[in-house]
């Protein structure tokens, strides 16, 4: 096996058991820790595709910004673990049984269209995944809908701050 | 050489554990946090498909992905405030006024 191959395995491997613990830890803080470390190794899975512009944004927006506001708002309720009763919750059971179903379906598919996937990875990769080449698309072919994204940045915040600071009754 | 195939398989796995969580949890800020797992699976998806057939399209639409997972960060949480202020909890079980 090569260098590249063991990453990506090592990698999903991190990733799939952190995404694991982040959904069966009983206190939310640890399960926001846990998602934290499944955005890093996502990360480093991007790299492995050469995808660095997108890597960092990763750590910066996902594990950096969002979870940090996820991390305060568990901080201002101040809640206590939630007990986790999956064998006696048909409800639960229901739940994991139909998330395998999704999982059963999408696997179904992908090795379904299996030979018609491109090989392998395309010879201009590393170029395309640079912040350089990505900012020039988005600049140029993408301003409008880049322009779009501020708009709905700024609504999203107005519309957070009349959320939490009106008292509905 | 990693196939695509493996890639893909990867994120649907991811895909499954957060659509999982938000099936048998019932803290709200933790269901949040699985559609924030289910929307990162998908941006694999979108740019090892990119990667492997030279488009950089996938990796725009990433980042716009990113951009409105932002937006529904600060919505989202704003909504669990206003349902901690309004009925002391956030367990989705407990809060079903617009339920038949």
């Amino acid at each position: 096996m090569q260098n590249g191959e063991i990453a990506f395995y090592l990698l999903s491997a991190g990733a799939i058991t952190f995404a694991l613990l982040t959904i069966t830890r009983k206190s939310a803080v640890v399960s926001a820790l846990m998602l934290v470390l499944t955005f890093c190794f996502l990360a480093a899975l991007y790299l492995t595709l050469s995808a660095q512009f997108l890597a960092v944004v990763q750590v910066a927006v996902y594990a950096g910004a969002i979870m940090v506001l996820v991390l305060f708002v568990i901080m201002l309720l101040n809640l206590e673990s939630e007990d986790i009763h999956v064998s006696k919750n048909w409800k639960a059971v229901v739940g994991l049984l139909a998330a395998m179903g999704v999982l059963a379906q999408v696997l179904a598919m992908i090795f379904m269209s299996q030979d018609k996937f491109p090989k392998t990875i395309s010879p201009n990769a590393a170029i395309l995944g640079t912040t350089e080449s990505v900012g020039r698309t988005l600049y140029t072919a993408y301003s409008f809908p880049f322009e779009m994204a501020s708009l709905i940045l700024i609504s999203a915040a107005v519309g957070a701050v009349v959320l939490a600071k009106k008292r509905l009754t | 050489m990693v196939p695509l195939s493996h890639y893909l398989t990867v994120s649907a796995v991811l895909f499954m554990i957060g659509t999982a969580g938000v099936l048998f949890r019932r803290n709200a800020i933790i269901i949040f946090m699985c559609v924030e797992l289910m929307l990162n699976a998908v941006n694999l998806t979108l740019i090892a498909f990119s990667q492997f057939l030279g488009d950089q399209t996938g990796q725009i639409l990433v980042f716009f992905v990113m951009t409105v997972a932002a937006a529904e960060a600060a919505v989202g949480l704003a909504i669990v405030i206003s349902l901690f202020r309004n009925k002391q909890t956030v367990d989705v079980s407990k809060v079903n006024i617009l339920k038949w």
